[in-house]
């Protein structure tokens, strides 16, 4: 792959518009799960430095769950659903009953786990159809550390050689419910020019 | 305690490493599947910590930064220590992290070979790497808080070469 500086504007616009669409259906099919109005944030997609990337949710240290999955298809990279654990347990107690405020149960988990495998589908689904991009979720992988930790493991996956990546970023709320999350897509760099390509945006 | 109060804090980020003969105070926040690799010359208080995320830039075809990969960090962190005075049979090394945090079955690598995704073993790969640089090196490992599936913050004192993990799920404890 050639060196690559950056991305014009109207690459960044059109990443941004993955975002959109597949953070909307995302966000319906969230809706739909837990009975409440989501609301979503203006998608981010940038050329972040690898040091940077777990300040996007608060920095290394903050405690977070996160759910992963692995894209694989006509195009590579990750899917990451990270939520505060404050919000996990919200989100946790909305779908399954349970102690207000414990541990996370092994059913909470595992509530979650699969929201964060429902919320990638719809996500990649929308993608698919939009670009005819065969994007093929994995299952779902659960972790509640620091953020720092969950984040390493996935650019050690999508980034092999270059000090920055490729982060398009949706915040979403889950209104009257302080649950708050982040949609993350990232993108191996090697499969940009496939995405863009399809986008209709040149790559020079 | 004072002293503790005012001493500077280096935050030494994924791919990373920093040399010094300050009595700063390094830190890597965070370690997953990476690896933080501590290097102290004890008789001259000089001190250096990596933050590695892969075992080795020999296995990639345009490598990048010596910080990201155990055998380039480690080797350039000795360098920089003897530039500044140390003795190679002085430094001794401490390392943390190297963790599987995730586990997806069926999951694929990036280049689609079936099997576990790279991620999967890329902890514990990322700490054989790094003892195999430092035995390399002549460089003895005396301590160690590796592997297991949590994440974890060092912090390493180069003023007397303490070093402290800390997690959130198995407390703090000193290496």
């Amino acid at each position: 792959m050639a060196e690559r500086k950056g991305l014009t504007p109207l690459q960044l616009d059109a990443l941004r518009e993955v975002g959109n669409i597949g953070s909307g259906n995302a966000a319906v099919a969230l809706s739909t799960m837990v009975d409440k109005k989501v609301m979503l944030s203006v998608p981010r997609a940038s050329l972040v430095p690898l040091v940077k990337v777990s300040d996007l949710v608060g920095g290394a240290e903050t405690p977070v769950v996160g759910i992963y999955l692995h894209i694989s298809g006509d195009a590579s990279g990750s899917m990451l659903l990270l939520l505060e654990e404050k919000s996990a347990r919200e989100l946790a107690h909305l779908m399954v009953s349970g102690m207000e405020g414990g541990e996370l149960t092994v059913v909470e988990q595992s509530a979650l786990q699969e929201t964060g495998s429902i919320l990638a589908g719809s996500y990649l689904n929308a993608l698919s159809q939009m670009t005819g991009i065969l994007l093929k979720p994995s299952v779902p992988g659960f972790a509640m550390d620091m953020a720092g930790a969950i984040i390493d493991f996935i650019l050690v996956e999508i980034s092999q050689s270059e000090d920055y990546v490729l982060v398009i970023e949706t915040e979403f709320d889950v209104l009257q419910h302080k649950i708050r999350g982040h949609l993350i897509l990232f993108p191996d760099l090697g499969s940009l020019d496939i995405i863009l390509g399809r986008l209709g945006v040149t790559t020079d | 305690m004072e002293e503790t109060l005012t001493e500077q804090v280096v935050n030494v980020g994924v791919a990373e490493y920093y040399v010094t003969h300050n009595p700063h105070v390094l830190a890597s926040y965070g370690l997953g599947s990476c690896v933080g690799v501590a290097l102290y010359d004890e008789r001259k208080k000089i001190g250096g910590l990596a933050h590695i995320m892969l075992p080795d830039s020999k296995a990639i075809s345009r490598p990048g930064k010596p910080g990201r990969y155990a055998d380039t960090a480690i080797r350039a962190m000795v360098e920089e220590m003897e530039k500044l005075g140390s003795r190679r049979r002085d430094i001794k090394a401490k390392i943390a992290g190297g963790a599987c945090m995730f586990t997806i079955p069926g999951a694929t690598n990036p280049k689609n070979v079936p099997g576990p995704a790279i991620g999967m073993q890329i902890g514990e790969r990322n700490v054989e790497a790094t003892k195999r640089a430092l035995r390399e090196l002549n460089i003895p490992l005396v301590a160690e808080d590796t592997g297991g599936n949590y994440g974890r913050t060092m912090r390493f004192n180069v003023s007397d070469g303490r070093v402290v993990i800390s997690s959130i799920r198995h407390g703090t404890r000193e290496l």
